[in-house]
């Protein structure tokens, strides 16, 4: 499980190089895109800012965007609460660590020990590695385009490895399917990072208690 | 790009991640709800993968990526450990990029 957690901290590094790039393409120095990476710590809503700025947005659409792509990481929250129970000054860092990877790496293990190690090496391995790659990219411009590796879809070959748990429960198969479906039909209508968050619907197949397959 | 930019949006990110973890915390919540937010990561997790594979900003597109993903479907309904899973569907993309 460790060298999964660090792999994919590695692959989301290389990412952070190209958004070191974009973000210093668009006008931002190097502290500023460190202490993007630093503070804000939520990849699609950095990319998103950047490149809004970089188009010629305002401050507003920037901003608006972003933290509309940032929301999902408040539902990712509410599950991890019950998973990370601890005293409020670890609370306050793993909110800051709460993001995709890590959420999904800890919901992929069964017992708790392994749930809250899982959060804590996948988060702090991403956290690393997204600003050693900020660093990088704001320093030495775009050498590496992760695509050619496939790093684009490391990251949702690693979801796929991470949700296969899930999907043990009938509960768990509705709900990944109905999340997928409202995604995939949504994209094209709504506003970029909404659709993910109204994924967060398919949540309701748990209101019916059932006792039928578990 | 502005400093009111990049601590603006610092701020806002930690306030929903903040929200989310500290301020429901370890409270007892109905069961009715736990059931509920025990689907979150099968939901959004499957959400994040459609999106990563099937979607250019608002177009749904099939390219290499859904090559690679649905090799690393097959590895892991065999039962292929996380980091396999993860080192073919970055492999097949690249594969088939570099060929194409």
């Amino acid at each position: 499980m460790i060298s999964a957690c660090v792999t994919l901290g590695l692959a989301v590094g290389v990412y952070a190089i190209s958004f070191g790039v974009a973000a210093v393409s668009a006008g931002a120095s190097t502290a500023q895109a460190c202490v993007m990476s630093l503070l804000v710590f939520t990849g699609a809503s950095q990319f998103s800012a950047v490149s809004v700025i970089a188009g010629g947005g305002s401050i507003g659409s920037a901003l608006s965007g972003a933290l509309l792509l940032s929301a999902r990481n408040g539902v990712f929250g509410l599950a991890n609460s019950r998973r990370l129970t601890g005293r409020l000054p670890t609370r306050l860092i793993a909110a800051q660590l709460t993001i995709d990877e890590s959420t999904a790496m800890c919901a992929a293990q069964d017992d708790p020990v392994a749930q809250r190690a899982a959060f804590w090496i996948t988060g702090g391995s991403v956290y690393v590695f997204w600003n050693i790659g900020t660093l990088i990219g704001a320093l030495a411009g775009g050498a590496i385009d992760p695509k050619t590796f496939g790093l684009d879809a490391a990251i949702p070959a690693a979801f796929v490895a991470m949700i296969w748990p899930q999907l043990r429960t009938s509960r768990g198969r509705m709900a990944v399917l109905l999340g997928g479906g409202i995604c995939l039909v949504s994209i094209p209508v709504l506003p970029i990072g909404l659709p993910i968050l109204a994924a967060s619907l398919a949540i309701m197949v748990g209101i019916r208690r059932d006792g039928v397959t578990s | 790009m502005t400093w009111t930019l990049v601590l603006v949006l610092a701020a806002g990110a930690y306030a929903f991640k903040f929200l989310g973890l500290v301020v429901v915390g370890d409270r007892v919540l109905p069961p009715v709800l736990e059931r509920c937010l025990a689907l979150i990561p099968a939901a959004l997790i499957a959400a994040l993968i459609v999106k990563d594979t099937l979607s250019v900003g608002h177009h749904l597109v099939v390219d290499a990526r859904a090559a690679g993903v649905g090799a690393a479907i097959v590895a892991a309904w065999r039962k292929a450990p996380v980091l396999a899973v993860i080192i073919i569907g970055a492999s097949v993309t690249a594969l088939l990029r570099a060929v194409s």
